[in-house]
């Protein structure tokens, strides 16, 4: 049996009250296996960014269970969830979230200063995170003076720079160009396969999820097959339109 | 998240918005200038006047005074009491203060209370003039010196037991006899003028022993036991039988090591006698009240500033916090407990404090440095030895200390509203 990372079972969360309800997931269950690369796809309001949140700790379910490598979250004391986030999960934002008024090397090494982690000790694993993005010439830089591709750049040393065993990666080409996003995927799948590191893709962009091993669809939070893997992009708008309209 | 690294981070936040950090540093360093130089006027006031009174650090004296006939105010005239001795018309001293003499037995009244080792009478020497070779004649109120009070010397030296007749001067006289200065007159000779019983004149010579410095609460001139008996004896020339003295008051000395209740319950001893007793404290609490209250008013509206600043950092850090929500959602996303996040923030509060209060007991220091020496020239250079400003470290430490207490009081508003964010909401707010 595979080592699972994260299982999550009959997931359900909801937000709001009597009319203004919104159910976002409605019983989802799915594993993330070790070292694995996962896409979670689906429209905006299809709940995939709900489920990434519930998976990385950020947010907890209103019913369903979750197992973090075989331990039941329910039981984790706010400790250790800090703990697990700060130290196990990497987090990469489609809107970067780079503190805009620091430089880029203090903006890398944000969750080893919440860790506790030494000044000294900061520097060199910020700039060696820094380095493997090709990064470290801007380390001084101020994060706001930086483009589009190298800001996510950065997002993603700071995801590193824990040496997570998960990264989530909410949308993380969503706002760069296509020749940026292909660089920034290429980074993001040779850490999944020379460092061993799982990674977590929330996206509607299907070219990426293709790229990973493996996909899970959701729609109005519930998982639904595949609907064509393969197809292109005008014929997959007009499928989606057709089991909308069905729906 | 280390406590050293959440500091450095809350200093640098606080620079991120240096106009809006600036306008409520402003706002506390308004409050702390105002209450670091209040708090040193009242400390260099009351220095000077601990300095001018000299005895307050001779606690073992009690003047000593009739109590008031009725209660310690009397309405309205006292009744003519024949046993109470009465000291002539020239009673100098606040109104309601007692108004009768005594004399050697109640003297001996006196020396009978309990802690009371010894009784001086504050003996006035009736010396009409005095004045320098080729001086004019100038009125010399002159008291025997008691040896209580350890006079505020402009040059020489205290009037001391010898035989040698010596006077110690206000220093208004020191030109006025014809002197350049203070220096000069010292070991000069003066005649003293006396009339005696039957209206003749006497001469009797003394030497200038010393100078004090013009002041709040003035000694007046002083004159040696022995200058005392000749002038005595000048005056008792022509007087057949014996005149009982009669004295306005006395020092009575107690065992200086005194506690206060100690002093206390000699005072009542004494008001049963029939006396009043008051310790050069006493004497000058009126004074030092009076101090008090306008630097504790002035104390009062630097503190209203201190408030209103205080609202100025409620409003600047929730100001912040609303701009760095996503900051903030980043933070906790990342494994930041909320209780570092609350830290960070009221931390945030307590360096705009310190900001403030610092430069502004720094400022205050620093005009008091140059505007004291002006003043003292000017203003108040008829008090010598005043120092109108007196910076006392551990006052300014409690101000800053103070300052700092209200600015994190002031933070914890905003910093609850930071550290009870939702990460994800945080991250969501646009």
């Amino acid at each position: 049996m595979p080592d699972l990372v994260l299982d999550a079972s009959a997931i359900q969360k909801s937000y709001g009250r009597g009319d203004g309800r919104f159910d976002a997931l409605k019983g989802v269950s799915m594993q993330v296996r070790r070292g694995e690369s996962l896409a979670i796809i689906g429209k905006s309001g299809s709940g995939k960014s709900t489920l990434m949140h519930i998976l990385a700790l950020l947010d907890a379910p209103d019913a369903g269970t979750l197992a973090i490598e075989g331990v039941d979250s329910a039981s984790l004391s706010q400790t250790d969830i800090h703990r697990l986030r700060n130290r196990d999960f990497g987090f990469v934002f489609q809107q970067f979230f780079l503190v805009p008024d620091a430089t880029v090397l203090e903006n890398v090494v944000l969750p080893l200063k919440i860790a506790g982690v030494g000044a000294r000790e900061r520097t060199e694993r910020g700039m060696a995170a820094l380095r493997a993005l090709e990064l470290d010439d801007k380390a001084k830089n101020r994060a706001t003076a930086l483009s589009g591709g190298q800001k996510q750049r950065a997002v993603i040393a700071r995801a590193l720079v824990n040496s997570p065993t998960v990264i989530f990666a909410d949308e993380p080409t969503g706002n760069l160009d296509t020749v940026t996003g292909g660089l920034v995927e290429d980074i993001l799948f040779d850490l999944n396969r020379e460092q061993g590191i799982t990674l977590v893709i929330v996206t509607h962009d299907e070219e990426l999820a293709a790229r990973c091993d493996r996909q899970i669809h959701l729609r109005d939070g519930l998982e639904i097959d595949a609907p064509e893997p393969t197809a292109s992009a005008p014929s997959r708008t007009v499928a989606s339109a057709v089991q909308e309209v069905s729906a | 998240m280390k406590t050293r690294d959440v500091i450095a981070s809350a200093v640098q936040n606080t620079f991120r918005s240096k106009l809006r950090t600036s306008l409520t540093v402003i706002a506390i360093f308004i409050g702390a200038f105002t209450l670091t130089m209040t708090s040193a006027i009242g400390a260099g006031v009351s220095s000077f006047i601990d300095s001018q009174v000299g005895a307050i650090g001779a606690p073992g004296v009690l003047a000593v005074t009739p109590a008031p006939a009725d209660g310690p105010v009397a309405d309205g005239p006292a009744v003519y009491d024949p046993e109470r001795a009465t000291g002539g018309a020239s009673i100098d001293g606040p109104p309601g203060m007692a108004a009768g003499g005594m004399n050697e037995a109640d003297l001996e009244r006196i020396a009978e209370v309990e802690g009371i080792t010894g009784v001086s009478p504050m003996v006035s020497m009736p010396v009409d003039y005095i004045a320098a070779a080729g001086s004019q004649q100038y009125e010399l109120p002159i008291d025997l010196a008691s040896g209580a009070f350890i006079p505020d010397l402009a040059a020489g030296a205290a009037v001391d037991d010898r035989a040698e007749r010596q006077v110690q001067l206000p220093a208004d006289y020191v030109e006025a006899l014809g002197y350049t200065d203070a220096e000069a007159a010292i070991g000069q000779p003066v005649t003293l003028g006396v009339t005696d019983a039957v209206g003749e004149h006497h001469e009797v010579g003394a030497v200038i022993a010393g100078v004090t410095n013009p002041g709040l609460l003035s000694l007046g001139a002083e004159g040696n036991q022995a200058l005392a008996d000749a002038v005595q004896e000048a005056q008792q020339s022509g007087i057949t039988g014996d005149v009982a003295p009669v004295y306005l008051a006395t020092n009575a000395t107690i065992d200086p090591a005194s506690t206060p209740e100690q002093i206390a319950a000699i005072k009542v001893d004494l008001l049963e006698a029939g006396f009043q007793g008051q310790t050069t404290a006493d004497q000058i609490g009126a004074f030092k009240t009076v101090i008090d209250v306008v630097t504790g008013i002035l104390n009062a509206f630097a503190v209203i500033a201190l408030l209103a600043a205080g609202f100025g950092i409620v409003n600047t850090l929730l100001m912040s916090v609303q701009e760095r929500t996503r900051e903030i959602g980043l933070m906790k996303a990342m494994g930041m407990r909320s209780g570092k996040v609350f830290g960070l923030f009221s931390m945030e509060a307590v360096f705009i404090g310190f900001l403030g209060s610092a430069i502004g007991a720094g400022v205050a220091i620093l005009t008091g440095l140059i505007a004291a020496p002006l003043l003292a020239e000017g203003l108040f250079a008829e008090l010598p030895g005043l120092e109108i400003v007196r910076f006392e470290p551990l006052s300014v430490a409690v101000i800053i200390a103070v300052v700092m207490a209200i600015a994190f009081l002031a933070g914890t508003l905003p910093a609850r509203r930071a550290a009870r964010q939702h990460p994800i909401e945080a991250l969501r707010y646009e």
